[in-house]
């Protein structure tokens, strides 16, 4: 066979003027019947879809832009700040966190019913979706890796606290753990402890203390939050 | 479907390795994908995507990235559904017309599509099978099709912490089976309960699962 699907697909794409990288467009081995890059084929995909009139695509660099740029965890660290400085607005988190989280703007997609889980020295709560990847977008955005890994999809629920330590958070015996698996539309968020030391900080520097890690449950928050934590 | 995408309880998985400073997209090729699945008004069920998923054999799904399967499940969604063709698909060549009397998600109406999100509450009223603090046992139940209720929990006994109200019925809506709403819980299961005496006495594993999913203890 000497004209693969790769090969098809590099001619139709430079054909419409694609830019087709050079390490692409040399000759594959002749035995890869499939290709295999899935950027050579999403570029297909979208190539069709656009030229069928499916999508726009100034719509779907908008959706880039939303979860890349707007959306992500400094929405999730602005609840939590609140939560820390108004124990009216704690009490409607608790009760109904949907609501309450829409009283600062946030809300939508993958997170259209919301349940907050709180955090004590008695109480360890951590979130996880076996069976897929679902995650709150509207306060953390988009899941990261680790999150959507087969390892922390398989370990969460059957050994949180070794899976925690190796994370580097040792919890005490007498702490309880609670696992939250996602399984239906409900999305679940973290509320972590306050830590000591912050009662003469404000709203804003609270919730810049606040990570994505602490709000998932594999991490406490602490006075000097990793920068990797952050993001 | 007893399939590898059920993985919680599965041991020998390897470390989880937490990158630093982790990029929303770590390739151009992924925002395309997540954009395109967005964006892409299609011919199935609410939920079908994440059913195709599971229908990736095994092997492909561990060894597929996430945005791997986006691309899997998106593009099998689009030939079965006859909007697209597999030729299509391969040469990235669009051999039918521009589709018409669709609905096309346009840039300006990003930010409420997105803020409106879909919703899986029902309206439709559903009485309540169970109530909170009665104990439960989740039904031992082998689907070849989707379904929300993990292998782990079946047959296992728990708790109803909380009644969530009345929310569409993903097992079957996904299959194209109708929403038949129900009442949707979270369910609270003792870890020695799911994993034996070895698990720490206090700890527990909430799940969420609905009325069809569920009998009484």
């Amino acid at each position: 066979m000497t004209t693969t699907r790769r090969d098809l697909l590099t001619s139709a794409l430079t054909a419409a003027g694609a830019a087709v990288t050079p390490r692409l467009a040399d000759a594959e081995p002749e035995h890869q019947a499939v290709p295999s890059d899935p950027a050579l084929r999403t570029r297909a995909l979208e190539s069709v879809l656009v030229a069928r009139g499916l999508v726009d695509r100034a719509a779907l660099d908008a959706l880039i832009d939303a979860y890349e740029h707007q959306i992500g965890p400094r929405n999730g660290a602005r609840v939590v700040a609140r939560a820390w400085v108004d124990a009216g607005y704690k009490r409607r988190l608790l009760s109904n966190a949907t609501a309450a989280i829409a009283e600062l703007g946030i809300g939508g997609e993958e997170g259209e019913q919301m349940v907050v889980v709180e955090n004590t020295p008695r109480v360890h709560n951590l979130i996880v979706c076996t069976l897929c990847s679902c995650y709150p977008w509207p306060v953390l955005g988009l899941p990261p890796i680790w999150y959507k890994s087969s390892a922390y999809r398989a370990r969460s629920v059957i050994d949180p606290r070794g899976l925690l330590k190796e994370l580097g958070l040792e919890l005490a015996p007498e702490v309880d753990v609670r696992v939250w698996d996602s399984t239906a539309e409900v999305r679940y968020l973290v509320l972590p402890e306050r830590p000591a030391g912050t009662a003469k900080m404000s709203e804003a520097e609270l919730a810049a203390l606040v990570t994505r890690d602490a709000m998932v449950g594999i991490a406490h928050v602490t006075l000097s939050p990793s920068a990797g934590a952050r993001a | 479907m007893n399939s590898v995408h059920d993985m919680g309880g599965m041991q020998n998985m390897g470390a989880v390795r937490v990158e630093k400073n982790e990029p929303v997209f770590h390739a151009e090729w992924e925002r395309r994908i997540f954009a395109l699945d967005e964006a892409v008004d299609g011919d199935w069920p609410g939920g079908a995507g994440r059913y195709q998923k599971e229908l990736i054999p095994p092997a492909e799904y561990l060894r597929m990235s996430y945005y791997e399967r986006w691309l899997s499940s998106l593009s099998e969604l689009l030939v079965k559904s006859g909007m697209l063709t597999r030729r299509e698909l391969e040469t990235g060549v669009a051999e039918g017309g521009n589709t018409t009397g669709r609905k096309v998600l346009r840039a300006d109406e990003v930010r409420a599509t997105i803020a409106g999100g879909f919703p899986s509450t029902s309206t439709v009223p559903a009485t309540a099978k169970f109530h909170a603090g009665q104990r439960v046992r989740a039904r031992n139940i082998n689907t070849t099709g989707h379904t929300r209720l993990p292998r782990y929990a079946r047959g296992k006994q728990g708790t109803i912490a909380r009644d969530h109200g009345v929310y569409v019925f993903n097992d079957s809506r996904v299959q194209g089976l109708g929403e038949k709403p129900q009442h949707l819980y979270s369910v609270s299961f003792a870890s020695r309960e799911l994993w034996g005496p070895g698990a720490p006495a206090n700890d527990s594993v909430h799940l969420d699962l609905w009325d069809d999913h569920l009998e009484p203890a």
